[in-house]
């Protein structure tokens, strides 16, 4: 940190809260300091010199002023302008949401270094802007990664109960992912081979096998990643329910 | 903490937006050292509001009436719908005098992080005032922030099928600002130079 109280990072701006007349709480994932929360001066007036850079998604090398519970944004230069491709493509948006709102809750603590968090989400949000994969996927392999980077890893193959190696025909949240027959508890679901087949893939990043999987992998994937990441969080996010599917 | 009823004042100012611990306790000892009869007046003005003004049926804006000023006014275009976030924003765009049609007020913009999605927004009786083929163009006028952005995205896609001229105010409105600190000269251009949404 330097000379008072000034320093320097780059963030992904994940949240905005409007604070009094003009101003806004800007809540950030940083490379360096993890999550914080920074007020941005006059950045609602359409003279400010924050102009669109602190908008949720945006990309930015920021200066800061270290406050006594809030610091203060008192630079901001665009490094990538996520916001523009994203606030352009519904289904994009709505994707990129449910990813800031999952690290925001993922990352422990405010000023606790969350680096693999970060390098994630800049490396999804760069995928999501260029249109890469399906939107739905891109959310659904940050989200699997992200829950690994937070200690919680599911296994969509070997059984989390006895470790014997799968696929097996069952999968429960509560015990972490897939189970073997005689590990399964009550009331475990059971998906499709192809879906835990997904979810695999986009786990270790292997994306040719996910771009080639079908509708009904996805969809019953995606509910398996929701209802796996609900149970790990103490309420779910509001913003899953609203990710439109293409 | 001060004691019972002055504490009570201080927490109710508080609730209000924009108005800080501080600035509630210099509301409230000001209220406390103010003439009785300028008191009356505020606490009268508060309770005509709740009891007189309602929303508009048409557009959702703040009226006195069933309908508010501008849908009564007969020399308004029918033909033009111009979509707000809030009541705020068709002030703002009503003092730069460019607006000869109607408005929509949508109650807010798509922000799935606080849980708005498109079903808690008037989006459905915007469709039902566009459904008879009578307005011709959709002036898409949220915030030019990013939720402004996302929302003016997604309408502009649900009506693509209605064939209509659908517009978005002009670029030249800096990004990330609230739609009601645009002054009226740059508020007036954007309207002027407002560009076709092809989505
Ligand atoms: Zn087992
Ligand atoms: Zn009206």
């Amino acid at each position: 940190m330097g000379s008072v109280g000034l320093y320097r990072d780059e963030g992904v701006v994940l949240r905005t809260q409007k604070l009094g007349e003009a101003d806004r709480i800007v809540t950030l994932l940083t490379r360096e300091t993890g999550r914080i929360r920074a007020v941005a001066k006059g950045v609602r007036r359409t003279s400010s010199k924050f102009g669109g850079r602190l908008e949720p998604f945006m990309h930015v090398d920021l200066q800061l002023h270290t406050g006594r519970s809030l610091d203060i944004v008192t630079q901001a230069e665009t490094i990538t302008p996520f916001a523009a491709v994203l606030g352009g493509d519904y289904a994009r948006y709505t994707a990129g949401t449910a990813m800031l709102e999952a690290v925001e809750r993922l990352t422990d603590a405010e000023r606790e270094p969350a680096v693999q968090h970060y390098l994630l989400l800049v490396g999804a949000l760069r995928s999501l802007a260029a249109a890469e994969h399906d939107p739905g996927l891109i959310l659904d392999a940050f989200l699997v990664r992200s829950l690994a980077v937070a200690g919680y890893a599911p296994s969509f193959d070997a059984c989390t109960g006895c470790g014997l190696a799968g696929p097996h025909g069952a999968f429960a949240v509560a015990a972490g992912g897939s189970v073997c027959p005689d590990c399964r508890p009550v009331g475990s679901a059971a998906p499709a081979p192809a879906t835990l087949a997904l979810l695999g893939a986009l786990l270790t990043g292997d994306w040719a096998s996910a771009d080639a999987s079908e509708d009904r992998a996805r969809r019953e994937g995606h509910g398996l990643v929701a209802a796996y990441l609900n149970w790990h969080l103490e309420r779910g996010l509001r913003s899953l329910r609203l990710v439109e599917r293409v | 903490m001060y004691e019972g009823v002055v504490q009570d004042l201080i927490d109710e100012l508080g609730r209000l937006p924009g108005v800080g611990p501080k600035s509630a306790q210099r509301i409230a000892f000001h209220l406390l050292a103010a003439d009785p009869v300028d008191v009356r007046r505020l606490v009268v003005a508060l309770e005509q509001v709740k009891e007189k003004v309602r929303f508009c049926r048409i557009c959702g804006n703040v009226a006195e009436e069933e309908e508010c000023r501008v849908c009564r006014d007969p020399r308004r275009e029918l033909s033009v719908i111009c979509v707000v976030e809030e009541p705020k924003d068709v002030v703002a765009i009503e003092r730069t005098r460019e607006f000869r049609g109607r408005y929509h007020v949508l109650g807010g913009a798509i922000s799935p992080i606080e849980g708005v999605g498109p079903d808690d927004l008037r989006i459905r009786e915007l469709l039902a005032r566009l459904a008879d083929g009578t307005v011709t163009e959709l002036i898409l006028a949220t915030d030019p922030n990013l939720e402004g952005e996302a929302t003016a995205t997604y309408l502009a896609r649900l009506v693509k099928p209605m064939g209509l001229r659908v517009t978005r105010l002009a670029s030249g409105l800096p990004v990330g600002g609230d739609l009601e600190y645009a002054d009226e000269v740059t508020l007036g251009r954007a309207f002027e130079g407002r560009r076709l949404l092809d989505v």
